[in-house]
């Protein structure tokens, strides 16, 4: 694969009047809700994917991801609260939503005695596009997931990593304005995760779709999510972007990364007196420096301090940089917080 | 990618017009792979085979019995209603009796289970399309293909009575084959509509599978058995003292025996293939039965009135097979996509 270039925009197709057509956003919930039985699979959600971006949906096993996006797509119907996809009512309108929402379901499956592009042909047929062009749509397709030569073996020969990128072919070909992806980059290797990420911000870019991705590859979701949200039990927990969420969730501290050339006299004791500064301490490994700055907000000014402090004492400071908030860590902490929110809820109930 | 494969990746956005009926373009997939597959020549040899082969070894008696009967407009039709006396086969009618069901259990016993087992239907649903067209499509490319098999069969015999024995269907003959054909498609959509309501219900093809080739065996080989033996018993012909007690007893056993739907196509394909056959049930009453023999003098039936007698026999077979398609439609829609 691929530097293959997406369609270009092109016009709005009318459909049934949207509920409210000045709404911007392709995708939003209301308190939506889905009950199987006792168990709430997805509690009051209120979700909004803005046009344009790609949106990432984090969670455990069981948090509500899969359902959200069947009741998205009209799959399942909600138990309560209401959901509005390209404007529209999955429930009432699900021909005009499914027409426009491409759609990659977890472990996705193909007809096994058929080829890939005899598959991805009665997907073009299901979604009425005519001869010639349903070859064109299906070989651009299969092009920019990088299957082309594979393209007429027998998808029950295809590796599951293959199988997963006709997923996506197979959801690109009706041209969608808004592209769900449940686990898009499951089983698919490390070169083919960054092609298909690619594809998905050329997408995005170049065609003004909009994204919506689960997953469960923090740095995948924090490298290419504009906006990402994190589920658990149901519940939305936390939503924004990155830095945004390292605020909710973060511990109000900043970190830096500070290297030094060997020998010089130990830095730990001038860098613990920069007003600010927490903790300093030195990775046995790496031999970097870690900087705790606390509050958060302190941190350009104390780097400022930290280089002048380099400067008088002859430190012989050879980097200093401030560390990204992790998604990993948001997530460990807003999940860890959650959990034990419920505990707490479960002794006092 | 390559300049020249940069230049060729701009298709024109296809304009998407209403899809032509999603079902159709299921049911266009479905004919494809049936058509395909192992299990259509396998069942079109069984059938085949099981139609010819007696009819051939047949012939001369046919030939003989088709010389004797004093109406000649009928010889045809003696085709499919011969039995020979000398093997023990049913004649064709009972014959499609008995295989039909199994053609049917056998074209439709996977056709939602496969799909969830190969995870295909989260993807299939979430095409442009609505739930049902996926039932109906599947539904109507099973009866498309059994059609065709069936009308296979009879253009063959057809042709073997035509070419070797020489005998000329009249255009009454062909109507009452075609009205024939139609009950047998009737019948057999029975059973697709139950092997389709198999496949909604049972998760697993295999146990579908068994469970329909079951219940065919118990419909088509051991039904008519049991149920005779319940009859025996409820209405024993055997003890009746007059033979006015005997007549309403063997239309008691025989509206028994009418619970099978076997029962019910046999009694109508007879009729439809057999003018000469002017009532369905053995008279129940003396009256009836006087009235009944004064009949048979050589008299035939036309089409009209063999349709008329068959009517409520049909109107079951089409109850049922309704009955078990909504089954299978109303469990589908309201089923998880996920397994
Ligand atoms: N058909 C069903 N019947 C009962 N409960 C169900 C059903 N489908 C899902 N659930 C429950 O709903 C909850 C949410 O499941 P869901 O599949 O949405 O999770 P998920 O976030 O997609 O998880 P994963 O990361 O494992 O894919 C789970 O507790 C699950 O057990
Ligand atoms: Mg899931």
């Amino acid at each position: 694969m691929t530097t293959a270039t997406t369609r270009p925009a092109r016009r709005r197709r009318h459909g049934p009047a949207s509920d409210s057509p000045s709404e911007a956003a392709p995708i939003r919930t209301r308190a939506l809700t889905k009950r199987y039985g006792e168990r709430i699979a997805v509690d009051a959600l209120d979700l909004e994917v803005h046009a344009g971006e790609i949106f990432g949906l984090l969670g455990q096993n069981g948090a509500g991801k899969t359902t959200t996006i069947l009741m998205l797509l009209g799959l399942t119907e909600p138990s309560g609260g209401s959901a509005r996809v390209v404007g529209l009512d999955p429930t009432r309108h699900p021909l005009e939503v499914k027409r426009r929402v491409g759609y990659l379901p977890d472990s996705v499956g193909f007809y096994g005695s058929m080829t890939g592009r005899a598959n991805l042909r009665y997907t073009a047929r299901l979604n009425g596009l005519v001869e010639e062009e349903a070859e064109e749509h299906i070989a651009l397709a299969l092009e920019q997931v990088g299957l082309t030569d594979r393209a007429d073996s027998r998808t029950d020969t295809y590796s599951r990593g293959m199988l997963q990128r006709l997923g996506i072919a197979d959801a690109l070909l009706k041209d969608p304005d808004v592209l769900i992806l449940d686990e898009p980059t499951a089983s698919i290797d490390p070169i083919g995760i960054a092609e298909i990420l690619g594809l998905l911000r050329r997408l995005v870019r170049e065609r003004g779709m909009t994204v919506l991705l689960s997953s469960h590859l923090l740095d995948q979701v924090q490298s290419i999510c504009d906006r990402v949200g994190i589920f658990a039990h149901g519940k939305l927990i936390g939503v924004g972007t990155v830095p945004e969420l390292a605020t909710t969730f973060g511990d109000g501290a900043a970190h830096l990364e500070a290297t030094f050339l060997d020998g010089t006299t130990d830095p730990a004791g001038a860098l613990r007196e920069v007003p600010g500064v927490e903790a300093a301490e030195r990775d046995a490994d790496s031999g970097t420096w870690r900087i705790v700055v606390r509050p958060a907000t302190e941190s350009v000014r104390v780097r400022e301090a930290i280089i002048d402090l380099g400067a008088k004492r002859a430190l012989r400071m050879t980097s200093l940089r401030e560390l990204e908030p992790s998604l990993e860590d948001i997530y460990r902490t807003a999940v860890a917080g959650m959990t034990r929110g419920f505990a707490v809820e479960e002794v006092t109930a | 990618m390559t300049a020249e494969a940069q230049a060729q990746a701009q298709p024109a956005r296809a304009v998407i017009s209403r899809p032509p009926s999603g079902w159709r373009v299921v049911a266009q997939k479905e004919i494809a792979d049936h058509v395909s597959s192992a299990r259509f020549y396998v069942l079109l040899l069984m059938l085949g085979a099981a139609a010819i082969v007696p009819l051939y070894f047949a012939s001369d008696a046919i030939r003989s019995v088709a010389s004797q009967v004093q109406d000649t407009r009928n010889a045809f039709l003696v085709l499919f209603i011969y039995a020979p006396s000398d093997i023990p086969i049913p004649p064709v009618f009972g014959f499609v009796g008995i295989v039909a069901p199994l053609l049917g259990v056998a074209f439709a016993f996977d056709a939602i289970n496969s799909e969830r087992a190969e995870g295909t239907l989260p993807r299939l649903l979430s095409q442009p399309i609505y739930r049902d067209d996926v039932v109906n499509g599947k539904f109507a490319a099973g009866l498309a293909v059994i059609t065709i098999v069936l009308v296979a069969v009879v253009g063959v015999i057809s042709g073997f009575g035509i070419v070797r024995l020489g005998i000329v269907p009249s255009l009454g003959e062909v109507i009452r084959l075609l009205a024939w054909l139609a009950l047998s498609v009737v019948w057999v959509s029975l059973w697709l509509a139950f092997g389709l309501l198999l496949s909604v219900v049972i998760r697993r093809a295999a146990t579908a599978a068994l469970v329909g080739f079951g219940v065919w065996l118990l419909v088509a080989i051991f039904g008519q058995l049991i149920v005779g033996l319940i009859a025996g018993i409820v209405a024993p012909v055997a003890s009746a003292g007059t033979i006015g007690e005997a007549l309403s007893l063997t239309a008691l056993s025989e509206t028994i025996l009418r619970l099978l739907p076997l029962t019910l196509y046999q009694e109508a394909s007879r009729v439809l293939l057999n003018p000469s056959v002017t009532t369905v049930a053995t008279p129940s009453t003396i009256g009836q039965l006087q009235q009944w023999q004064q009949q048979a003098e050589g008299q035939l039936l036309t089409f009209d009135q063999s349709a008329l007698l068959i009517w409520p026999h049909v109107v079951a077979l089409i109850a049922l097979t309704a009955t078990c398609f909504a089954a299978a439609y109303v469990r589908f829609m309201r089923q998880e996509v996920r397994a």
